[in-house]
């Protein structure tokens, strides 16, 4: 454990030398990260491996309270994600930075960030959870509004803001009624509660739901995440949608050990969110014209995937079936670590695209596979993983959970039945979709030819940014071909998680006896693809190529500007699902004998912002605007109401107390 | 050993040299509707013979893609075959191959959309766009179809599944509805005649023939090779559920699979001698309706009482 | 029987599906040849006479008659050949799964089926009594009306056979003739609308009762 305060200690420490220092910011922050995480790195793969747990209480603040940090397999399992992507995030940060003062001012919440995610999943009570959470939500804000100076990113701001402070009222109430029933704010004593009223741990687990998922990104609470991670340098951009939405499923699956057995509709309600979030998320990320944005979306369906998993999980706890928890729980928790391998490794290479070409927008782009090919290849590599295609991790994992959906296909019936089916399709459709929204980023990104003229010169970028993206590209094959040897890791994982006896988790094998073949097959795959790739070649031997223009249909001057746009790519998609869409068209046509410019432009709004948040804040600002008149700015005013809440609950304290 | 060695042989030499023929075959069903002669039924071999021997020409605008997608295509499609059983038990099987089955040939599609998009031409772009959207709409079916196996065999293996006809009647309703529904299937992931029209050669219109116009030589024929690879797959698949393998190895069951892909091949001709293509707007609803058709055979296999 | 069945309820879907108006007609006509096919099958003989005459008699009035009555009055009326629908045809599609799911699973709360019948028929009368009643709301033109009605008297004839089991022959005759007389109605209601105001959608109707007010 001491290995894991030190690694704290550096991380505060070098927030605070990157903060008072004039030059070396970047020096110390990035440094520290590194640091910090790999000799976290280090302690949580050994905490992991050899599942340690250790708990440990720090001073006393007060006389009920202490704060105690502690780790078991289900920390340690977070904490090795939180603390390997970091640490490539630093280095990638190192290279992102150079020359980019106006980025520099938020630098010294990097480390601090890393430090209270990593403090959030180690925290094992109520209380200390609670501050780090908050931490970690104020830390994050700072980094996404680091442009401040642009009105969009304040808005993205503001959204955050105000999302994770609700979200986070949910989690106050949820630790307040576990405090009440306990009269503890330690996980321990929570975890060993038996017996809840099945009303109450309803209200508990939809908190938790709310709360956590807020975090996570679940529909329909996933607003702020499209306006977020965008905003932020596409460092943190990764760091936040690698890991620190997966605080949010950390937080769900540790409540979910406080409370007790599941009934059937927990798991229902998560497969059924799941699934929306993954077709939604799907989606709306396919007409998105910002490479950033449109992968925060993609955010969105991945945990509604992971969702999916647990939520099978939960309905194999509830239906007795051993091995459908297995997959189910398993196939997210692993989809967890891929999730965080590939979209980390997909942000960062749009963070290159924009550090290069300064700009997002994907339909400005085009060709840069030949001018970039380090950080097109890798990104092909994320992309062709999160459509959860072999031979990389993303099938692995989907492969798990579609494992256990089929089998609770075969072996459940009624309720149960349905929300599987719902979700072996689902998903599948949602893999559908990612292929096409994929294709399309790609497509229109890294080949073709350049869409606007790019004035600069397009180079790839230094090699502390391509290092990164090789070993998360890397990581991706290898959590395709040898997923088997994270499953031990998993198992224990599972012990933590799930209230099933022990010897029924000794199904583990059965897993492995699945995980085996497939895992071969794809070695088969991979051996067969370079053979038929050789033989290819070898047909070419001797044999004259010449390079010509591309076929244009006769056209006499074809021009990069002819080529399909991202739009057009999506339209028959979103012609399709038009009326979720309501999109809002401007088109001002060509006229005339000699047509004047013409433009065309989509603006397309979220499905859950425009029918469930905008109403619901409308109405508050209608019920709440009477408030606005006590704000004055008067600083007297703020005191007075201080001071005539001290003195009602004084009285309160005077009349009914005693 | 030497009997399992036999039997691979056999799967792989199947696999390799049949295919090209049931393209010819449904050449000659479409001719002989036209009053033609038609070319004659090796016509495809000679084709690929012919691309193979040649050079190639390169679009300017193409990077590394566009050569890499022809081998990575047509390896998805022989690791498919190498999972679907043909005659006997498939040389690759296990407990969810079925699901590596549909990804891999997504990661086909996903490869031959990125080749198409590589040389940036407009037409290309848009035959990458309506493969992208449809292949999605089909993914739904395709999976409510597999669920429906899965559940009516108790089964995730391809193998297993398809050697079902000592223990079940084949021509339950549930099992033709979900024929109809492999035969749509087929229809679109191969751009057979309602979805998409294979001969016409006028680039608006066209889906997959669209997304391979800038491949030549022996590129041109690894893919040609690859889409009657594709098809002989799906046809085979089609005609299992109803013509299951017999779990026999022998020349006699070799002359049975082939009569009933030639079936199918057969009807493939048929059809798209007396329909015309659909509107492309068209498209994403007949899928829908598909899917439509494979959750009542679920619906029946579930609640409607015992196969 | 079971095949007549799965006809029957895909015939629902694919009226779901089509735009064309004298497509709909003909798979209305389908529809009702295989459910006059069914009590025959039911019974399995040829032996008893009302069955046999009742069959004919359904297969006359609900394959041969109306149809021929719907189409006349597409003729005379020269009404586009196409239906417009309020929700459109990819979601009447997902609708109409959604109403099959719904049925089916509501199988344990239905009354079983009487033993000639599948536990299957009761599900597949819900479910195209359902699709009626969705095509009756879903879709504007007067023409399309009748025929959701249609299909709605079908799911119920069909509802009446499975939970009957025996066939009342005059209880269905006089089924049958108030739908002859409805579709009579319906007819001439059409073809007046359309020599009023040049067009048969329902939805104008609405006008009709402003205009009175007005004149009031």
């Amino acid at each position: 454990m001491d290995l894991f305060f030190i690694s704290l200690c550096l991380l505060i420490l070098s927030a605070l030398l990157s903060f008072l220092s004039r030059k070396g910011t970047r020096h110390w922050g990035c440094g520290g990260v590194f640091a910090g995480s790999a000799i976290g790195l280090v302690f949580s793969v050994q905490a992991l491996v050899q599942n340690l747990t250790l708990t440990k209480s720090f001073g006393i603040l007060l006389p009920s309270l202490s704060l105690t940090f502690g780790i078991d397999a289900l920390s340690a399992f977070f904490l090795v994600a939180i603390f390997g992507l970091s640490l490539l995030t630093s280095l990638y940060a190192w290279g992102y930075l150079e020359n980019q003062d106006l980025l520099l001012p938020s630098l010294p919440f990097f480390p601090l960030l890393v430090a209270s995610m990593a403090a959030v999943v180690t925290a094992q009570d109520g209380f200390l959870f609670l501050i780090c959470w908050e931490m970690m939500s104020l830390t994050s804000f700072f980094l996404v509004v680091t442009e401040h100076k642009l009105r969009e990113v304040r808005h993205a701001g503001w959204i955050y803001l105000v999302a994770t402070h609700l979200a986070t009222t949910f989690l106050i109430v949820f630790f307040v009624l576990l405090y009440k029933k306990t009269g503890s704010f330690l996980f321990d004593d929570w975890a060993l509660l038996i017996s809840i009223p099945p009303f109450l741990s309803g209200l508990l687990f939809f908190l938790a739901l709310v709360g956590f998922g807020t975090k996570a990104g679940i529909f329909p609470f996933h607003v702020w995440l499209p306006h977020a991670h965008p905003a932020a340098p596409s460092y943190i951009s990764a760091l936040m949608s690698g890991v620190m939405i997966k605080t949010g499923i950390y937080g769900l699956l540790r409540a979910l050990t406080f409370l007790g057995l599941p009934p059937l509709w927990w798991g229902g309600c998560l497969v059924g969110i799941g699934i929306l979030s993954a077709v939604f998320g799907v989606l709306y990320a396919l007409v998105q014209h910002d490479v950033k944005r449109l992968l925060a979306y993609h955010s969105v369906e991945n945990i509604g995937i992971i969702m999916t998993g647990i939520g099978l999980g939960l309905i194999g706890i509830a239906e007795g079936n051993a091995m459908i928890t297995l997959l189910g729980l398993g196939g997210g928790l692993l989809h967890v670590w891929n999730h965080a391998i590939f979209k980390g490794l997909l942000f960062m290479g749009a963070g290159s695209v924009l550090h290069v070409t300064h700009t997002r927008m994907i339909e400005q782009l085009g060709g840069l596979l030949k001018k970039m090919p380090v950080t097109g290849v890798t990104f092909l590599m994320g992309a062709v993983a999160i459509c959860g295609l072999p031979p990389l991790n993303g099938f692995i994992s989907e492969f798990l959970i579609y494992s256990g959906l089929f089998r609770g296909a075969q072996s459940l019936s009624g309720l149960s039945l349905f929300l599987v089916v719902i979700g072996i399709v689902g998903i599948a459709f949602a893999g559908g979709l990612a292929l096409a929204c994929f294709t399309k980023v790609f497509g229109v990104v890294f080949l073709g030819e350049p869409r606007s003229c790019q004035k600069e010169k397009i180079h790839e970028v230094p090699l502390t940014m391509q290092i990164p993206l090789i070993v998360l590209s890397l990581l991706c094959l290898l959590g395709g071909i040898f997923p088997q040897f994270v499953w031990s890791s998993i198992a224990r994982v599972l012990e933590v998680i799930s209230p099933l006896p022990k010897a029924v988790l000794g199904h583990g094998d059965g897993v492995l006896g699945l995980l085996h073949p497939v895992v071969y097959a794809c070695l088969i795959f991979l051996g067969l693809g370079i053979v038929v790739g050789l033989l290819g070649r070898l047909l070419y031997r001797g044999r004259t190529i010449r390079h010509a223009v591309t076929w244009d249909c006769g056209y006499a001057q074809p021009s990069p500007r002819m080529q399909y746009t991202a739009s057009s790519f999506a339209q028959p998609i979103a012609v399709f699902f038009r009326v979720l869409f309501r999109p809002h068209l401007q088109f001002q046509k060509p006229g005339g004998i000699f047509p004047g410019p013409s433009s065309f432009a989509v603006q397309i709004a979220d499905f859950a912002e425009r029918i469930f948040f905008q109403p619901l804040f409308s109405q508050c600002d209608r019920i709440f605007g009477f408030i606005r008149k006590i704000q004055k700015g008067r600083v007297q005013n703020y005191l007075a109401l201080i001071f005539m809440t001290l003195i009602v609950l004084l009285l309160w304290e005077v009349w009914f107390g005693i | 050993m030497v009997s399992e060695l036999l039997k691979l042989t056999g799967h792989l030499a199947i696999l390799l040299l049949i295919p090209p023929i049931f393209l010819g075959i449904i050449a000659k069903t479409k001719a002989f509707f036209a009053g033609r002669k038609g070319p004659p039924l090796l016509q495809v071999y000679y084709d690929l013979f012919k691309l193979f021997c040649k050079g190639g020409v390169d679009s300017r605008s193409a990077s590394f893609m566009i050569r890499l997608a022809p081998g990575i295509v047509l390896s998805t499609l022989l690791m498919a075959g190498l999972l679907l059983p043909l005659l006997y038990e498939a040389p690759i099987h296990f407990r969810g191959d079925l699901i590596l089955f549909a990804y891999l040939l997504a990661l086909g599609r996903f490869f031959t959309i990125l080749a198409a998009l590589d040389v940036g031409s407009s037409f290309e772009g848009m035959g990458a766009s309506r493969e992208a959207a449809f292949s999605a709409f089909s993914e739904l079916a395709f999976f409510m179809a597999l669920v429906t196996l899965a559940v009516m065999t108790q089964s995730t293996s391809l193998s297993h599944i398809f050697q079902w006809g000592n223990t079940h009647p084949t021509f339950h309703p549930a099992v033709v509805l979900l024929f109809i529904s492999f035969f749509l299937i087929l229809l679109t992931e191969n751009s057979r005649m309602p979805i998409d029209d294979p001969n016409t050669h006028l680039e608006l219109t066209m889906i997959h023939e669209v997304m391979i116009l800038d491949y030549s030589g022996p590129d041109l024929g690894l893919i040609l090779y690859g889409a009657t690879l594709k098809l002989f797959l799906f046809m085979a698949l089609t005609a299992s559920l109803l013509w299951p393998p017999t779990g026999l190895f022998g020349f006699q069951e070799i002359g049975y699979l082939l009569a009933k892909v030639a079936g199918i091949a057969v009807v493939i001709g048929v059809v798209e001698s007396v329909k015309s293509r659909l509107r492309l707007s068209k498209i994403p609803q007949l899928l829908v309706a598909n899917l439509v058709i494979t959750t009542l055979a679920l619906l029946i296999t579930v609640l409607g009482g015992p196969i | 029987m079971d095949w007549l069945l799965i006809g029957i309820i895909l015939s629902a879907f694919f009226l779901l599906g089509f735009s064309r108006l004298s497509s709909c007609i003909y798979i209305v006509a389908l529809q009702g040849a295989m459910l006059s096919a069914l009590p025959l099958l039911a019974k399995g003989s040829f032996q008893e006479l009302h069955i046999v005459l009742m069959s004919l008699g359904t297969f006359a009035i609900k394959a041969v008659a109306m149809p021929f009555l719907l189409t006349r009055s597409i003729r005379e009326a020269s009404i586009r050949q196409e239906v417009e629908p309020i929700v459109s045809l990819h979601l009447s599609l997902f609708a109409g799964g959604g109403i099959a799911v719904l049925a089916f699973s509501s199988i344990k709360a239905l009354p079983p089926a009487l033993p000639p019948f599948s536990p299957m028929a009761v599900p597949v009368a819900l479910t195209v009594v359902l699709i009626g009643f969705f095509l009756l709301v879903s879709r504007t033109k007067a023409i399309t009306q009748v025929i959701g009605f249609l299909v709605l008297e079908n799911g119920v004839f069909l509802f009446g056979m499975n939970l009957v089991g025996d066939f009342p022959a005059i209880v269905e005759m006089g089924v049958l003739l108030d739908l002859l007389v409805g579709i009579f109605v319906m007819g001439i209601m059409i073809y007046h609308i359309n020599r009023t105001f040049d067009h048969i959608d329902t939805r104008v109707l609405t006008a009709l009762q402003e205009s009175e007010e007005e004149t009031e």
